[in-house]
């Protein structure tokens, strides 16, 4: 690699050649301000707060975006830079709707910490403000232009990284506001509810949908048995609500705060994880068998299911009829539990803690209620239980180790695999595999289906078939693979689809990371090592072997895809429109 | 209003995808195929611009985004009369707001909207550099001042059966 040299406020550096001042700052150790720059996703220089002086170059230049040379000379400190990014923040500060005390991002938020780190002490003028009215129509996202500092992270996610363009940068100058098209609201548009947009915006502008009140009324409420479940994914991102390093496991922790918060049950979705491998994998050999439609497409994410909805309803038949993990739980919880515990269903409230803001969609959707009424009552994010468990005044940091409540809360390594990108095709294959050979697997990771490249493949020999696999994350990379599948070039038997780049480990449900810590931390690898690290130190690592679920086949369920299973765990989809 | 359906235009269409397949693939397609579109059509309805999105393959949020960024363009149908009203600082304070509301009355239609029979597009506009004649509105090339909202009924007449 071309190394260059350059200065950065008296400090030579040596970079590669292409790095931009901004990043050859930070190896001089020092932070330049910025507010629109997302690594990798939006580099679009808009805010021109991270201005810089650059010797010999007449204005002032934005550093986001501005690639240094050999032998160049830079100040990020001078009287005149210090002047037009404050000048710059006022100006924005000046129209923007300055509620801190009761917003969403109230200490975590990027524009309060750049005033706080200007040292903004006045807002010398008040700006025009257009009044927007808040979007509430979705289930998941709440849109509040007043917030939006048109920073443009949102419309890159969504529109190059998702390849949605749910919503974007519309009219001009100070009638600017990003939205969905012809003053539609978001439910009104294909917006998948990923909620990728809210982990990139810097502000309180895009939120979750919240429920927590409904779920402390739901606590509160002395005739209501109230049964919580978790997904994977939450497990190794919690703690970064209370300080921890990205990539720290909390599940003991977790279960045991969530027991203080008063739920009566606290259960794991990794079972229903190993529930839906069992069904799933029996329905992927049925397919292979008696010449079902493949390639089978996994249907776990529900922000990839509404996806497919909209934009390739002729691949639905491809979509796995398994319902996802807590929806199988809410399913077996509302049927099989409360006959055996004795419990009256329609006093039984489930909530799911989610990595995802789709998953509230999700358990709207009417034919999600095997009952008679929904499986799950309530979706909170994995921000949501933080908010919980800081207002309940509990020191999480303190808390001790507890163990999920027994029968579904029983899993395996297989199931928490789920929580990552690949997961899904992991643990199907380490049962299918088995099913199909009779043979015990011994190399129980499957490395060729984990990491963050966009789509994976591998093929597996089950001695009889040798089966061709894919995996995609993020639906750009969806986009891209049913391409590849519509046009023959491609042939899979199965295939693991996510609607978040990275899997649920960074669902738009999860703790919001800086752009800062973004700059040199991947997530994505962060998380799904912790949620690895928690599979191979689980006793049973196959789904098959999960000694509840196996139970729950005995004495209820029959076999997989029974009739029973069928009207529990299954279920099917509805085409939309695209426009 | 009624809704705009694109296979009733069935020549216009034919144009518009001649259009498309010239500049397809090429650097900047957007400009000129708008430009076509809103010629042939008055204007850039949704269904014509989900019909381009789908033909370049992108969002229809980026067409939306340029369509309402280029004053050229519009994305809802004119009126044969364009009435103006301005809210710069001047006639704000000399009542234009009342103006507007007076208008809104009249015709049934927020600002921004046509009303049913295409005669009439509201709009709020800025400063129209007639100032010293505020509050100020016009209708097409027209200009009337010094304005009080029980004129307003009058001067509508005069073009409602023009
Ligand atoms: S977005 Fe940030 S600066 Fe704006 S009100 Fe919320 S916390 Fe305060
Ligand atoms: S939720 Fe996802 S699809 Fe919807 S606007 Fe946000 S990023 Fe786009
Ligand atoms: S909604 Fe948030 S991410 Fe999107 S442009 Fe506004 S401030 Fe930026
Ligand atoms: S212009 Fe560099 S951070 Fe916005
Ligand atoms: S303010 Fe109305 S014409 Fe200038």
């Amino acid at each position: 690699m071309d190394m260059i040299k350059v200065t950065i406020d008296g400090i030579q550096v040596e970079v590669p050649k292409g790095t931009t001042a901004l990043e050859a700052a930070r190896v001089a150790g020092i932070n330049i301000p910025t507010l629109c720059y997302l690594k990798g996703i939006n580099e679009i220089g808009a805010c021109r707060m991270c201005l810089i002086e650059v010797k010999g170059a007449r204005n002032l230049q934005a550093a986001c975006v501005y690639p240094v040379e050999d032998g160049m000379v830079i100040y990020t400190n001078t009287p005149k830079v210090k002047s037009a990014r404050k000048a710059n923040l006022e100006l924005i500060l000046s129209n923007h709707d300055r509620s801190c005390l009761t917003c969403v991002r109230n200490q975590k938020c990027e524009l309060q910490e750049l005033s706080a780190q200007l040292g903004v002490t006045d807002i010398p003028y008040e700006g025009q403000r257009i009044n927007y009215t808040i979007d509430e129509s979705s289930p998941s996202i709440v849109r509040d232009p007043n917030k939006c500092i048109l920073c443009r992270r949102c419309v890159s996610v969504c529109r190059n990284v998702q390849g949605i363009g749910a919503i974007g940068v519309v009219e001009r100058g100070f009638k600017t506001v990003v939205e969905p098209v012809f003053d539609r609201k978001l439910d009104e548009v294909n917006c998948i509810y990923c909620g990728q947009c809210i982990t990139a915006c810097p502000v309180g502008a895009l939120r979750e949908k919240s429920d927590v009140e409904r779920v402390w009324d739901a606590i509160n409420d002395p005739d209501l048995h109230v049964v919580v479940q978790t997904a994977p994914a939450v497990r190794v991102a919690l703690g970064e609500e209370f300080g921890m390093p990205i990539g720290t496991r909390v599940t003991g922790k977790m279960v045991a705060a969530l027991r203080r918060l008063g739920f009566d049950k606290v259960f794991d979705t990794d079972f229903a994880a190993d529930l839906t491998i069992m069904e799933e994998g029996t329905e992927l050999l049925d397919r292979l068998n008696n010449g079902g439609t493949l390639p089978m497409i996994t249907s776990c994410s529900p922000g990839w299911i509404k996806y497919c909805e909209h934009n390739y309803p002729e691949f639905i038949d491809n979509l796995s009829t398994c319902k996802s993990p807590h929806e199988m739980m809410g399913a077996v919880i509302k049927s099989y539990y409360a006959e055996k515990n004795n419990i009256d269903p329609a006093s039984i409230y489930v909530v799911s803690i989610m990595p995802c803001t789709s998953k509230k969609f999700e358990a709207k959707r009417p034919e999600l209620a095997a009952a008679g009424r929904p499986d799950v009552d309530a979706v909170l994010t994995t921000r949501e239980l933080a908010g919980m468990i800081k207002a309940a005044g509990i020191d999480f940091n303190k808390l001790p180790d507890e163990a999920f409540d027994p029968v579904f809360g029983d899993s395996t390594g297989a199931g928490v695999i789920f929580g990552a990108t690949g997961g899904v095709m992991e643990a199907a294959l380490r049962t299918v595999y088995e099913i199909v050979t009779g043979k015990a697997l011994e190399a129980v990771d499957i490395k060729a289906v984990r990491g963050i490249e966009g789509i994976k493949e591998f093929e597996v020999d089950l001695g009889s078939i040798t089966i061709r696999t894919a995996v995609a994350h993020g639906t750009g990379n969806a986009k891209k693979l049913l391409e590849l599948v519509k046009r023959g070039v491609k042939e899979y038997h199965f295939i693991e689809i996510m609607g978040c780049p990275g899997g649920c480990v960074t669902g738009g449900g999860q703790p919001i990371v800086p752009a800062k810590e973004r700059m040199d931390k991947d997530i994505k690898s962060l998380r799904a090592a912790a949620i690895y690290d928690e599979d191979k130190n689980m006793p049973v690592r196959k789904s098959h072997e999960n000694p509840s679920v196996k139970r729950l086949y005995e004495e209820f369920l029959g076999s997989p895809n029974s009739h029973l299973a069928h009207k529990l765990l299954h279920t099917h989809y509805t085409p939309r429109s695209k426009y | 209003m009624s809704r705009f359906i694109l296979a009733e235009h069935e020549e216009k269409l034919a144009e518009l995808n001649r259009i498309i397949d010239e500049y397809k693939g090429k650097e900047g397609p957007l400009m000129p195929i708008l430009t076509k579109a809103q010629e042939l059509f008055g204007y850039l309805p949704y269904e014509v611009q989900a019909h381009i999105a789908e033909a370049l393959d992108i969002p229809v949020s980026d067409i939306y985004g340029v369509a309402t960024f280029y004053s050229q363009f519009s994305v809802k149908p004119k009126g044969k009369y364009k009435i103006g009203v301005c809210m710069g600082t001047a006639c704000y304070v000399k009542g234009s707001q009342l103006i507007l509301n007076e208008l809104i009355k009249e015709l049934g239609v927020q600002p921004g909207d046509t009303t049913e029979d295409g005669r009439f597009t509201l709009e709020a506009t800025r400063c129209l550099g007639a100032c010293g004649l505020a509050p100020v509105m016009m209708i097409n090339e027209d200009v009337y001042g010094r304005l009080k909202p029980e004129d307003v009924k009058g001067i509508l007449d005069k073009y409602r059966d023009k």
